[in-house]
Order: C-alpha cells, then sequence, then structure tokens
C-alpha cells in the first residue's frame, strides 16, 4: 500500500486535478467558475511537471555552505525554472480574462452563459 | 512522510471538487486558493523552493485577490 | 444528469485513460520513462551539463567560495538557468506578461477614470494604520528575495509578486491613494530596454544574444554571477511594475 502510495500519489494527483478542472470547464454555468476551473488545470499540469523531475533521497539545487559542491544528488532543476515562469503567464493570462468577464458582465448583466447569446451551447 | 502528503493531495483533491460544487462564489474562490496553497507544499516536499514561493506568493495570494476584485465588480451575480 | 454531464464524464474518462497508457508504457532503451516516480536520471539530461556549470567548458567541480570564473556563477541553479542559459526563453515570458498587462488596460480603458471604489464604504482604522507598518517592510522584504535572487531560493518573479502585494494592500487601504501611472510607465519601460540592451551587448562583445560578458567571479559572493544579478533585478522591476498594473486596472474598472 504504501509502495503505491509512494509511487503513484503524485501522478494519479495531479493528473486527477487535470481532469477535475477539465470537468468544472465543461459543465459550470458561471463565468467565475469556469474560470476556476482552468486555474485548477493551470495548478495540477505545474505539479506534474515539478514531480517529473524528482529524484528519491535528492536536494534542492542550490549550492550552500554545507551543501558545498557538485557532486549531491540534486533534483532536476530544468522543470523547476519553466514552472516558474509558467506560474507568472498563468496569473497576468487569468486577469486578462477576468478583464474580459468584467465587460461582458457590464454588456450583459448577467455571468450565466446560457443566457448570454454567442456562449450558448 | 508518504502518508503525510498523501493525505495532503487528497485533501487538494477535495478542495478542487469544493471549489467547483459550492453555491456561493466566495467559498469557492477561497477553496481555489487553498488548493495553490497545498500545491506550494507540495513543491517543498518536491525540494523546488523557488517554485513554492511562487506558488505561494502569486497562486494564493494575488490570484485570489483578482479573483474576488472581479466578483466584486460584477456584484456576485451569477448561481 | 443532463446531457452535459454525461458528455462531460465521458470526455475526462476518455482523457484520463488515454494520460495514464502513456503512464503505463514500459520504456524501449532510450526511451524516456513516465512511470517511475522519484528516479529521475540527471546524469543523462542535459541538467548534468547546467549543474557543472560545463556546458561550453570541460567539467570540473564547483565548490562554495572556492570555484573562480565559473560560465554562470550563481549559486542558484535554477537561477542560471532562468537568466543566463535560458534567458531568451524569460525574455519571451516577460513579452507575454506585457502584452497581457497592456490588453487588459485596452479592454478596460475608461474616458472617465472613475475612482477606486473598492470594497470599504469608508476607511478602516486597523487596515489604514497596519499597512503604514507593514508596507514599508513588504517593500524591503521584496527587494531582498530579488537581490539574493541568485543566492538563495527566490528571485524576481516571487520578490515581484511581492511588491504588487504591499501595492495591492495600499490600494485597499485608502481610497484616496492614486498610484501615477506615467512613473510606472517609465519605470517598466526602463526595465525592458535595458534587459534587451544588456543582450545586445553580449551580442556585440561576445558573438551571441544575453552571453555572459562580466567576470562571474568566486561563486556564492554576493557580487558573482556576471550578468545574472543585473538580469535578475531588472525583470523584478518589470514583473513587480506590470503586476501592479494589472491590479490598478482591475480596481478601477
Amino acid at each position: 500500500m504504501i509502495d503505491f502510495l509512494e509511487k503513484w500519489s503524485f501522478f494519479g494527483g495531479s493528473v486527477l486535478l487535470i481532469l477535475i478542472g477539465l470537468y468544472g470547464v465543461i459543465t459550470r454555468k458561471n463565468l467565475i467558475k469556469i474560470f476556476i476551473g482552468l486555474s485548477l488545470m493551470d495548478t495540477g499540469i505545474n505539479v506534474l511537471l515539478v514531480s517529473l523531475g524528482y529524484v528519491e533521497g535528492g536536494i534542492a539545487p542550490i549550492i550552500t555552505s554545507t551543501i558545498n559542491n557538485n557532486s549531491y544528488n540534486f533534483v532536476d532543476p530544468i522543470p523547476q525554472a519553466l514552472v516558474l515562469t509558467s506560474i507568472v503567464i498563468g496569473v497576468a493570462v487569468l486577469a486578462l480574462g477576468l478583464g474580459v468577464i468584467i465587460k461582458i458582465y457590464e454588456k450583459y448583466n448577467t455571468l450565466d452563459i446560457s443566457e448570454i447569446r454567442g456562449l450558448r451551447w | 512522510m508518504t502518508l503525510l502528503y498523501s493525505l495532503l493531495i487528497l485533501l487538494m483533491l477535495i478542495s478542487g471538487i469544493a471549489a467547483l460544487i459550492f453555491d456561493k462564489l466566495v467559498n469557492s474562490i477561497i477553496s481555489a486558493g487553498m488548493v495553490s496553497l497545498i500545491a506550494a507544499f507540495l513543491f517543498y516536499f518536491l525540494r523546488a523552493p523557488d517554485v513554492a514561493m511562487a506558488e505561494a506568493a502569486i497562486g494564493t495570494g494575488l490570484s485570489t485577490a483578482i479573483f474576488i476584485i472581479t466578483l466584486y465588480k460584477t456584484e456576485g451575480r451569477g448561481n | 444528469m443532463n446531457f452535459r454531464k454525461i458528455l462531460a464524464l465521458i470526455t475526462i474518462i476518455l482523457l484520463g485513460i488515454f494520460i495514464l497508457q502513456a503512464f503505463l508504457i514500459i520504456p524501449e532503451k532510450g526511451e524516456i520513462a513516465l512511470n517511475n516516480f522519484g528516479k529521475a536520471d540527471i546524469e543523462n539530461r542535459t541538467a548534468q551539463l547546467y549543474i557543472d556549470k560545463s556546458v561550453n567548458s570541460t567539467n570540473e567541480q564547483v565548490i562554495y567560495k572556492e570555484s573562480k570564473d565559473k560560465e554562470s556563477g550563481s549559486a542558484n541553479i535554477v537561477t542560471s538557468i532562468v537568466a543566463n542559459y535560458r534567458a531568451l526563453d524569460t525574455l519571451g515570458e516577460v513579452t507575454v506578461l506585457f502584452l497581457a498587462a497592456t490588453g487588459l488596460s485596452a479592454i478596460l480603458y475608461n474616458k472617465k477614470h472613475a475612482k477606486s471604489n473598492f470594497i470599504l464604504k469608508e476607511d478602516s482604522f486597523i487596515l489604514k494604520n497596519g499597512i503604514k507598518i507593514l508596507f514599508p517592510l513588504l517593500i524591503l522584504a521584496g527587494s531582498y528575495i530579488i537581490i539574493y535572487g541568485h543566492l538563495s531560493p527566490g528571485g524576481s518573479f516571487q520578490g515581484g509578486a511581492v511588491i504588487a502585494t504591499a501595492f495591492l494592500l495600499k490600494l485597499l487601504s485608502s481610497k484616496e491613494y492614486e498610484l501615477d501611472e506615467n512613473i510606472l510607465k517609465i519605470i517598466e519601460v526602463t526595465a525592458g530596454v535595458s534587459f534587451v540592451s544588456i543582450g545586445l551587448y553580449g551580442l556585440y562583445a561576445e558573438g551571441s544574444f544575453l552571453t555572459n560578458f562580466l567576470e562571474t567571479g568566486t561563486i556564492a559572493n554576493l557580487f558573482s554571477g556576471g550578468i545574472v544579478p543585473i538580469i535578475y533585478i531588472t525583470i523584478g522591476l518589470k514583473v513587480a511594475v506590470e503586476l501592479t498594473n494589472i491590479i490598478n486596472d482591475l480596481m478601477k474598472a
């Protein structure tokens, strides 16, 4: 049981979070909830990417006074650098989308996508 | 340790589901912030302190604030 | 259970099976395995070159406070990837951030220049006076995180977000407080132009864009890493100003 959890909890958890976010995006009718679903998908993808670079018993890739040379067992720094930029882009794009939501509310006076012409399906 | 982070992942999934099924939008925004906070802990366990700091400052702080500002501007309408 | 929910369930179950079978593939020789958590093969990945700081030179040991004149002198390896080895990616990322902030301003542009009419009906005493104490401390913490980004965890994105949070609190605390958008624009443009011109000077001096043309110094000193801390400070200013701008635009919409 512990072995199974150790091997699959990060991969399974992050994939399940992506699927939960997708389910929310498809089924919810409120525009703000749709964007909450999108941000859940974003978090899930980030956790999945970082966990692909994990090494058992590894340490954070920073050279300090106790970890004083590069023969230690570091985890992979490249996914961390990519996820770092991805988080910042995520919040900027989220703000752009929420600005569009504010404008939609000013025009239609509602956030329910079944009442907005052009978003109904 | 394995049990601890398995429980954290379970809590993250529960908060994610709760964020989608709450009726009031404020509750679901706070739940989404909780998902980000737990993700920051998970990044710390994965030995990624840089990413953990970014997720805690941006995902938990700024995105929640942006959502709540939007909610205020749209007067909390919707289901 | 209406039609939409059934369709959504079928979609996510199919997608879940699709992702899961990618994890269950047993790799052949030379392929990357996705199914063994915690056993990433760093030795055979590009990451090992970045950790050894030996992309263009031979492999030597990197020792704390002793090694001199390595390719990228920063002790935090994530920083040396973000601001030196893959700085072109970061330039693209900052461009996306700039475009998102500009697009938000264009969408929410309002001729009347409505005042910030956010949540508070009247100024709250605790919020107002607490933020007076907290604001300089937050700015200090953000600047520390940016400046020490090449030695310890942290860096421009985290520090920029902390500074933007300080301005968010300031905007919440009083109705009269207004940011001068011209100063924000000047800081943003200066930071962006200096980032690109550091890259262009590298092209002129060493022959490729964003090369490290300064002495990299002894590893783990404050003044080390060549152009890495300078680039990180410019990115930090840019991120802080753009996130502040986004919050300001949303509040005044």
